[in-house]
């Protein structure tokens, strides 16, 4: 794998040093970078969903865990999480500086070395899987190590910069923490986290195809096939409409395979019909393109809000116990 | 920015990423000491 040409901004060198003074390269560098940049390599907004979503699968597992395994298990999938996305910066870093979402990250905005991120992210994959397989068990370590090559190897540098169908594939990744959470407690795999790892799958493309239909000249700009970029608005709102559509029955599956009761399906088929209404809309306003995509901005904010409320009320539902 | 202003934030900027290492370390250093006691609990 062959990382990128640097092609950022960096901060520029300060005024001449006076003898004892600090080493310039040190003042430009790691002069620049605070704790809170390391932090935000982690990319913690994402690292948020990704929790949540390996939490409930933890919950929602047959068995038991001790309390501090299971807060072990949650430590891993979030530090793992973010390493994929130290990485991800650290490879991204030449189009990360074109588009004005990423510009100011740590590594573009030149506060932190692309060597010490680079280090940072493999440190924390390999300190992550090690830990979750000492600590927990095996197969989820194998699992949060899956989750981070995907992300790393196959979004990242393989389907990224090649195709339009780069977050179809590459969603693979973000969809694994529940299927990790629910490992962690029984040390196998069954349907049930199958089926919430296809709920995040099919998901991501309409979540972020709504994304990149406001940000598609950013996109555009760094030269990513994002769908809107390469098929145009119209296709990729067919698709948001067509994965949207697709993703009701997968929503509403837990409570045909007794994951869940009539409280989630509620739930679910309430903030389905809501998505679907927001997919719609996106379709038939054709006034939107020209408001700057405010539907699919809405849309956007409003995917994260399902995904969130159907893994809440995957909690509830189990915590109140209220069966068919 | 002066020179002087820049060290000062320079140490700062510093200083907080030792602090925010030092806290890392001591809660690995605390998770890898009660783990197998945890483990071999529940054995």
């Amino acid at each position: 794998m062959s990382p990128p040409a640097v092609t950022g901004t960096f901060e520029a060198d300060p005024a001449p040093s006076a003898p004892g003074a600090f080493a310039r390269a040190a003042l430009t560098w790691e002069g620049g970078a605070s704790a809170g940049d390391y932090v935000a390599l982690l990319k913690p907004r994402v690292m948020s969903l990704v929790v949540f979503t390996g939490l409930v699968g933890l919950y929602l597992a047959p068995g038991a865990l001790h309390p501090f395994l299971a807060a072990i298990a949650v430590l891993c999938i979030a530090v793992g999480a973010g390493a994929s996305g130290a990485i991800n910066m650290w490879y991204d870093r030449d189009i990360d500086a074109l588009m004005t979402r990423t510009m100011n990250r740590p590594i573009p905005a030149g506060r932190v070395a692309p060597e010490n991120a680079l280090a940072f992210g493999v440190v924390l994959a390999a300190g992550s899987v090690l830990l979750m397989g000492v600590a927990v068990n095996w197969a989820a370590a194998g699992l949060l190590a899956l989750t981070i090559g995907f992300y790393v190897f196959v979004y990242t540098a393989w389907l990224k910069r090649r195709t339009p169908q780069n977050i179809v594939i590459g969603g693979a990744s973000g969809a694994f923490p529940p299927m990790i959470g629910w490992a962690a407690v029984t040390g196998d795999v069954s349907l049930a986290p199958v089926l919430l790892f296809l709920l995040i799958f099919m998901w991501t493309p309409p979540h972020f195809w709504a994304l990149a239909l406001y940000r598609a000249g950013d996109y555009a700009k760094a030269g990513v096939p994002m769908l809107p970029v390469v098929a145009g608005d119209r296709a990729t709102r067919r698709q948001m409409l067509i994965y949207t559509v697709l993703l009701m029955p997968v929503a509403l599956a837990p409570c045909f395979i007794g994951l869940s009761g009539p409280v989630y399906g509620a739930a679910a088929l309430a903030l389905s019909l809501g998505f679907l209404a927001h997919a719609l809309r996106v379709n038939v306003d054709r006034r939107d393109a020209d408001a700057n995509n405010a539907c699919a901005k809405r849309m956007f904010g409003f995917s994260i809000l399902y995904l969130f409320g159907l893994f809440a009320m995957l909690v509830v539902d189990r915590a109140l116990g209220i069966g068919w | 920015m002066s020179r002087a202003e820049e060290r000062k934030q320079f140490e700062r900027r510093r200083r907080g990423r030792n602090l925010a290492l030092l806290a890392v370390l001591a809660v690995t250093v605390v998770l890898l000491y009660i783990l197998p006691f945890v483990r071999m609990g529940g054995q």
